[in-house]
């Protein structure tokens, strides 16, 4: 629920909330090296706390088999720990970052070869919402809220649902999901998310300059967009997976009772159980998904 | 004149008697009901006021043929061509069509979707409509369901007009006001029944009505005691209404004693004059034989005013004083029936009781209790489906490749640890980012910008779309709501399983394939500056009915493949 405009404090000041990969399958095949890309993204942090004494930064870290905080400018712990190298609070984050993927390791188990290996986005992308929701509850004033999202791990169809209604009730409560992929294909995901809830996606194309892609478009804060340009993406990859074996379909069948989406006709729908000896309910129909799309 | 000439031959219907009309100069119809005893007459009438009457085989070719003449009317003389030889489905009330007929007019969209489809035959009438439910109920509810009730003020009691210059007075009676007199006094309206046409005519009924009226205004109990006795007629006006009185008496009985408990005849009261009240405490023994002619003002008012609570029996739509007449006791006699079996009274006072707490005409439509649901309008996503476009090139290179990973688990996450490690270690790298790579990403980037903001426009929430001329705008939305009004109806007829299906897919592919020579059309229409959007608008248009036809054209040739025997090709 958006909050009543006297909380919040001047126009320029933001929250965000960062959602970064830490996928290690993705990282150890993409072309831009870990460490570099956490040199741009640390530097983009202290930029964004600069611009604006108000300002907040949350990192979320969306891991392989697990998400969790790994810092909080607001937070007083940074101080903790020192080290003479870098700024201070860059050396919490990357102490913190460090104690996430030990646990993150410790909590995988042996899958089969063939599943696409992809990061815990909807898990991290609740989280946020969860924490922006703690933050318009908090009762004092409060920023704007934005999530920003690193991503490069390629998109799991099984997580549609759970994105999706993320999503959805980011949209319901006024927070854009900025997106910004560096992997090597396209996610439709990031593209629905930028696009239902008003954020600005982008996928850079050189990665040498993630930095500058970094401060030009997703330094932005919400108020100046409505008079800075950013761009804007040609279309959107609107396709969605089915609910039965989590492919991407564009093609596919619809529940007429609680519109789940499938690839082959069923005679029972599977979330709503539909059908119940009455042929009207839970009948299934042709419907090109390509052209109809859900919103609340 | 034959049935099948008309049919097919709307402009020029010809018959054994040369009847020629076009459809421009008719201008309504009336037809017979279905169920009534008298034969199937479809009449139009025509602009000169004369009429043709069409006698029909039977009631469901009447019903195609005023569905037809219905909707030839709506367009308001558009001529149409072949008429669409109706199915003989739902059979639709007038109400039903006149709602539709409404929604057309109101909706352009709508009209022009409806004018391309379903007179051209590819869609029928129910297909069409058919997932337009919700339209049609909302706006059936608004049709406001409540009857006009009688007026507060007494109309019964009218004025005359005089002639300054003659002793005659005129009294103007409509059916309005000769339905409250009815309503109001029972024993003039059985009267009137029982008198006219048989005994007097109307114009001495209603002279002898007045006569009385004045006789009770002028409050001369003894003179109209003395016209009484003279003439009988005129006695039933200037008695009390006996049928109010026994009415009165039976509404007592039946009051519940358990609310009530004081009700008792006494409390007959309501036809007696002086609300049965005696003066100085005693009977007037002179006036007795005269107080049967003598009225109140509060008795009529009090009649009045019951009546008007009532409500309005009958729907005053009447010409004549004979055809309310007979309304009125029609719908006497069945309330009558209904309220007479006294061992029911009981069930039929709950029943009332049951049915006063809700007024019903008062609720609005009963719609879902659920949410309901909000499906985008598809024309919203129009300009962003250029993406899918872009995509398929970029699929079939390899766009479902997973990550390719040889390193096993462990290894990978080492290797993000020692980053991290590395990095605690070095620190930042100096500079973070090498000032060439920053410029040309910069460069890259307000490039891109401005590209977008001259192509697509300043506004960041303009579309594509709001830059082209605005009938290239609107022919384009136009075809692609009709694509996905086809795609609508094709994709549900599959898997075909009878013939009516089979033969629908036929005439939805074939319309489908009369899209692409208008799209054509359009990209040779469009100003050279536009042309390159345009032609990034066509193809996701070009690609969902290209994927439909396929789907048709293998599901033919299966179709073929394994049912050669059967001519009719079913499943």
């Amino acid at each position: 629920m958006a909050s009543a405009p006297s909380k919040l404090y001047a126009d320029d000041v933001n929250l965000v909330v960062v959602l970064l990969d830490t996928n290690p399958f993705f990282w150890s095949s993409s072309s831009l090296s870990f460490s570099q890309s956490l040199s741009h993204v640390l530097a983009f942090f202290n930029a964004i706390l600069t611009l604006n004494q108000l300002n907040q930064v949350v990192v979320i870290a969306t891991g392989y088999n697990s998400c969790d905080y790994i810092f909080d400018s607001a937070s007083d712990l940074n101080r903790s720990y020192e080290n003479g190298r870098m700024p201070v609070m860059s050396s919490s984050l990357l102490q913190k970052l460090e104690e996430f993927l030990i646990k993150d390791e410790q909590l995988s188990k042996e899958e089969p070869d063939g599943r696409i290996k992809s990061s815990l986005f909807s898990g991290s992308l609740s989280m946020a919402l969860c924490h922006i929701q703690r933050v318009f509850r908090s009762g004092a004033l409060h920023p704007h809220p934005r999530i920003l999202c690193l991503q490069g791990s390629p998109d799991g169809p099984e997580q549609y649902v759970a994105i999706m209604n993320a999503i959805f009730s980011a949209q319901r409560s006024e927070v854009p999901i900025d997106s910004c992929y560096i992997g090597a294909q396209n996610s439709a995901f990031l593209q629905q998310a930028s696009y239902i809830t008003g954020g600005v996606h982008h996928k850079p194309q050189n990665l040498d300059g993630l930095f500058q892609y970094l401060m030009t478009i997703f330094a932005t804060d919400l108020h100046s967009r409505s008079f800075i340009h950013l761009p804007k993406p040609v279309g959107v990859d609107f396709r969605a997976s089915c609910f039965c074996h989590k492919n991407t379909i564009d093609m596919g069948y619809i529940c007429c009772v609680c519109l789940s989406i499938f690839c082959k006709q069923h005679k029972k729908c599977s979330t709503c159980g539909g059908c119940a000896g009455q042929k009207k309910r839970g009948q299934m129909c042709d419907c090109r998904l390509e052209i109809l799309h859900l919103s609340p | 004149m034959t049935l099948e000439k008309i049919l097919f031959q709307p402009h020029n219907p010809k018959s054994a008697g040369k009847l020629d009309v076009e459809f421009r100069y008719i201008k309504g119809q009336k037809h017979t009901k279905e169920g009534s005893n008298k034969p199937p007459w479809l009449n139009l009438t025509n602009n000169q006021n004369g009429s043709f009457i069409f006698e029909f085989e039977n009631y469901s070719d009447l019903q195609d043929c005023r569905d037809f003449v219905g909707k030839v009317l709506a367009k308001s003389g558009e001529v149409s061509e072949k008429p669409t030889v109706a199915h003989p489905d739902v059979q639709l009330s007038a109400a039903e069509m006149e709602l539709r007929i409404k929604l057309l007019q109101e909706d352009s969209e709508l009209q022009k979707l409806h004018k391309q489809f379903v007179l051209s035959g590819v869609l029928t009438e129910a297909e069409f409509w058919a997932t337009r439910k919700k339209l049609l109920d909302r706006e059936a509810s608004k049709k406001i369901k409540q009857r006009l009730g009688f007026k507060s003020a007494m109309v019964s009691d009218i004025k005359p007009s005089t002639d300054g210059r003659t002793n005659k007075v005129t009294f103007n009676l409509t059916p309005e006001i000769i339905l409250q007199i009815f309503a109001e006094k029972p024993a003039v309206h059985r009267a009137f029944l029982s008198y006219v046409p048989n005994k007097m005519s109307e114009r001495n009924f209603w002279t002898k009505y007045f006569r009385a009226e004045y006789l009770h205004s002028t409050k001369n109990s003894i003179a109209a005691a003395a016209e009484a006795a003279e003439d009988e007629e005129l006695a039933v006006f200037l008695k009390q209404d006996d049928i109010l009185a026994s009415e009165a008496r039976k509404k007592i009985r039946r009051v519940d004693p358990t609310l009530d408990m004081e009700a008792d005849e006494g409390d007959d009261y309501t036809h007696l004059p002086d609300h049965g009240i005696f003066r100085d405490g005693s009977k007037e023994m002179t006036e007795s034989q005269n107080e049967l002619y003598k009225r109140t003002l509060s008795q009529d008012i009090n009649r009045h005013a019951a009546v008007v609570l009532e409500g309005r029996a009958v729907d005053a739509e009447f010409e004549d004083t004979k055809a309310v007449a007979e309304a009125l006791a029609q719908s006497k006699r069945e309330s009558s029936n209904k309220g007479e079996p006294d061992g029911d009274t009981n069930r039929e006072r709950l029943d009332r009781l049951s049915r006063m707490t809700e007024i019903e005409d008062l609720q609005g439509s009963n719609n879902l209790p659920l949410a309901p649901l909000c499906i985008k309008d598809p024309r919203d996503y129009f300009d962003s489906q250029q993406a899918n476009a872009l995509r398929t090139s970029r699929d079939a290179l390899g766009g479902t490749e997973q990550i390719k990973c040889s390193l096993s688990i462990p290894e990978v996450y080492s290797s993000l640890r020692e980053s991290i490690s590395s990095i605690k270690a070095m620190g930042w790298k100096e500079p973070i980012v090498k000032p060439e790579a920053a410029h040309q990403v910069f460069d890259a980037l307000t490039n891109s910008i401005s590209n977008t903001k001259h192509n697509i426009g300043k506004n960041p929430q303009e579309s594509v779309l709001d830059r082209l001329p605005r009938k290239t705008k609107e022919e384009l939305l136009h075809i692609w709501t009709s694509i996905l009004e086809l795609l609508k109806h094709f994709w549900a007829s599959y898997p075909i399983t009878t013939s009516y299906l089979y033969a629908k897919v036929n005439r939805l592919k074939d319309a489908m394939s009369n899209i692409y020579p208008q799209l054509e059309e359009i990209k040779g229409s469009v100003p050279s500056e536009f042309r390159h959007q345009v032609s990034l608008l066509v193809p996701p248009m070009h690609q969902a009915l290209d994927a439909a036809i396929q789907h048709y054209e293998a599901s033919m040739q299966k179709r073929s493949t394994q049912s050669g025997e059967k001519p009719n090709g079913y499943v």
